[in-house]
């Protein structure tokens, strides 16, 4: 299997879909001739022509609302926003037209969009190129939410987005783009080529949305995480030493209640990690969650850590970052409790 | 009519201005030759300026018509000065960057007379709303460049305490707003100040920027309809420099209008000018200030130019860009117009042109020493992570002040 990075694991996805279905096309800004800011669509206008993969003006509320005119007709867009930061001027188009048309029409009409957003922080992006909007998504009724940590879940992932019939939310963490990035951003770079899940399939094949993954079986504590934060949560337990269970939660929504359960169920403490912001994040979600179904499992209350209910600071970066040493002592913490 | 099915067309993604076509996409004029009208004109009489271009200076460096004649030599100098220093500040940052002192620069080469030639039309109590590309405007007001460069570095004297991307500068004192980052927000921001001025009987006026590739986005659209209606004090300047990052103009639209003709369909009355012209730039700025401020309503102006740099430091203009991009572009460069148009005048020489880059590149350089004494992103002291707790909230709520003794504060 061919050891891809996650920009050509996405690049790829794309390119197996227009390959196998003629009404998948992908357009955004600087998409086209260029290929992308972040490269994940360089050379797929040059092979599948300028009417299937091409630039765009900068109007985020114009992408995402021609992509529900072409899904409604039935293409299946794949729209790219330069960065989820710039996601607001389309959030009306998401919320009130993407996620509701099949249920205001009666499934007359549908919107079976994808719209791919780099996101998190970590490259010294500031306010508007570090955000993780996800729960503002997870929060609307009919979107579907859903963000990969490796290559390998990214291009199975992309492909089930694209082939599933409601609009999907495609988060990619830039931090992870080109290497697993586990939060020592003071140690040297590692490419995906020394990573496992860099293996990807060549062709099609898919990694069902609403499925999460068992990254590591464990028996102290489950962790739940996504995206770059995978990475993360596994360099601190490595350095804490705790037995942990961690739970790559993969697609949020739908999200996979019965695995989380049957880990909280079994492990009886659970930390939540994600680099959003806290209040209203979807740790809250998941903590409420937990307090459901595994209320009486519980040894200790639910703990997370997130971003800091502040904008995403600049030359701060890194005290902003939930980084594995603040990872590691909630982990202490729990574990005492 | 074809008889065939549909095509969908997409717009040449790359001008060449040697080729005909795409040179006619931006409707040149002679200098000299566009009529100055009364500032009191109705937008109907002037719909040909949106397919025109007010030029002053000729091939040559001679200024022509009646759009000339608005600046004295003094004026002039201090125009040609503001540039060279907004380049060499350019230059100084973008080596601090390749330096890895800061995390990124974006530079405004080729398009230093529009910043640089408008400021001197404002007065104190205006405001501009920015984008990253306007430097100028406060380096032609001789704000202290060290303030600029503490923000470049995100040191202990960024008054933006380390929160922003370098270059988002905000410089109240100076009538700059605070830069976003998300394109297009500042456009209609502009248009309520403006309502604002106007609805406490004030004289102040607003200045409104976007590029060219920016137009696209819903508020440009907000901000001229605002504009249309109420008839605020506000410059709505749209600098189209050819370029957003890899795509040129006719992906923003300009294949099928102008930019400034955009303009009519809201009843603004519009002007196209030569943006490598300062004679020019001046001259059209005043203008439409004068205009905004004997409450005649907005105008908007589109800047003609040409992004000669990278869009950031973050981008290879090389992949998408042809050389002859640079070298077949018509309207020249801005300080090198300026600097002819002066010595023909008999007010400026090589030599004194030599001389003030060098006291310009030391002052720079001095400059950039004593910021980077202050700190740099990677080294030295700079704001406590403390800090960004602060300003969230005018006052810090309970669950901040918790999460910030979480963080050790
Ligand atoms: C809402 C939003 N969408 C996308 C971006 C990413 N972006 C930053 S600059 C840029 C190009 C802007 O081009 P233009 O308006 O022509 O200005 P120029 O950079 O040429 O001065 C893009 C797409 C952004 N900053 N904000």
């Amino acid at each position: 299997m061919p050891s891809l990075t996650m920009i050509e694991a996405i690049r790829d996805a794309m390119d197996v879909m227009m390959a196998r279905d003629e009404r998948v096309v992908t357009f955004g800004q600087d998409v086209g001739r260029f290929g992308g800011v972040f490269r994940c669509t360089d050379g797929l206008q040059r092979k599948y022509g300028s009417s299937r993969c091409f630039d765009t003006p900068i109007s985020e509320s114009g992408i995402v609302g021609v992509a529900v005119g072409m899904g409604a007709y039935g293409l299946r867009p794949v729209a790219e926003i330069q960065f989820a930061d710039y996601m607001y001027p389309a959030y009306d188009q998401l919320v009130s037209e993407a996620a509701r048309l099949r249920f205001r029409s009666a499934g007359e009409f549908s919107a079976p969009i994808v719209v791919r957003m780099p996101c998190g922080g970590g490259i010294f992006g500031a306010q508007t190129h570090s955000q993780s909007p996800e729960a503002l998504f997870t929060h609307v009724a009919g979107l579907k939410t859903v963000i990969p940590s490796n290559p390998h879940d990214a291009k199975g992932l992309l492909i089930a987005a694209i082939e599933d019939d409601d609009p999907v939310m495609f988060l990619e963490p830039k931090r992870i783009y080109n290497g697993p990035f586990d939060g020592h951003h003071d140690r040297p770079i590692v490419p995906w080529s020394k990573h496992e899940l860099s293996e990807t399939p060549e062709g099609y094949y898919t990694v069902p949305i609403g499925k999460a993954v068992v990254r590591r079986q464990g028996s102290d504590v489950s962790i739940l995480a996504y995206g770059t934060m995978v990475h993360v949560v596994e360099a601190a337990c490595q350095s804490v030493g705790v037995d942990a269970e961690i739970i790559d939660l993969r697609s949020l929504v739908p999200l996979d209640v019965d695995t989380i359960v049957r880990s909280v169920t079994k492990t009886g403490r659970c930390l939540i990690v994600h680099e959003a912001t806290r209040t209203s994040g979807f740790g809250a979600e998941l903590s409420a969650l937990i307090q459901e179904r595994c209320f009486y499992h519980l040894e200790a209350p639910v703990v997370r850590v997130t971003g800091w209910d502040t904008p995403y600071p600049h030359a701060q970066e890194w005290d902003y970052f939930p980084s594995p040493d603040r990872v590691g002592r909630a982990l202490t913490r729990l574990m005492g409790s | 009519m074809s008889g065939g099915p549909l095509t969908l067309h997409v717009p040449e993604p790359q001008p060449c201005f040697g080729k005909a076509a795409d040179s006619s996409r931006l409707h040149l004029s002679e200098a000299g030759q566009v009529r100055r009208p009364a500032v009191d004109v109705e937008a109907a009489e002037i719909r040909d300026l949106a397919y025109a271009l007010i030029r002053v200076l000729d091939d040559g460096a001679r200024a022509a018509g009646p759009w000339s004649g608005a600046c004295t030599i003094e004026q002039l100098r201090a125009g040609l000065r503001a540039m060279l220093k907004t380049r060499a500040y350019d230059t100084r940052m973008t080596m601090l960057q390749r330096q890895r002192k800061t995390s990124f620069y974006m530079q405004c080469t080729g398009e230093e007379a529009i910043s640089c030639g408008f400021q001197p039309a404002l007065q104190s109590g205006d405001m501009n709303f920015p984008t990253y590309r306007q430097q100028g405007l406060l380096i032609a007001q001789d704000w202290p460049v060290i303030d600029m460069m503490c923000q470049v570095l995100s040191n202990e004297k960024d008054r933006m305490k380390g929160r922003q991307l370098p270059v988002f500068y905000s410089a109240r004192g100076a009538g700059f707003f605070s830069i976003s980052g998300n394109l297009a927000t500042q456009y209609v921001q502009a248009v309520g100040w403006a309502m604002a001025s106007a609805m406490r009987g004030e004289r102040s006026v607003a200045a409104a920027w976007i590029g060219e590739g920016a137009t696209a986005e819903n508020d440009f659209h907000a901000a001229l309809v605002f504009a249309s209606v109420y008839r605020p004090p506000v410059v709505l300047n749209v600098v189209n420099n050819q370029w957003a990052i890899s795509t040129a103009q006719s992906v923003a639209g300009g294949e099928s209008a102008t930019f400034a003709a955009r303009a009519h369909g809201y009843g603004i009355p519009a002007l196209r000018v030569d943006g490598n012209d300062y004679l020019a730039v001046h001259a059209a700025a005043s203008w439409a200030v004068e205009r905004a401020r004997k409450n005649l309503g907005p105008t908007l102006i589109e800047w003609v130019t040409h992004r000669a740099a990278p869009h950031s430091t973050s981008d290879d203009p090389s992949k998408y860009r042809a050389p002859e991009d640079q070298t077949a572009w018509p309207l020249g460069d801005p300080v090198d117009r300026l600097k002819d148009h002066l010595i023909g005048l008999g007010g400026w020489s090589e030599a004194r042109h030599v001389q003030l880059k060098a006291e310009l590149d030391e002052e720079i350089s001095v400059a950039s020493k004593a910021a980077q004494g202050y700190g740099t992103l990677v080294e030295g002291s700079k704001c406590s992570p403390a800090s960004m707790f602060d300003d969230v909230y005018k006052l810090m709520p309970p669950h901040l002040r918790e999460q910030r003794q979480e963080l050790g504060f």
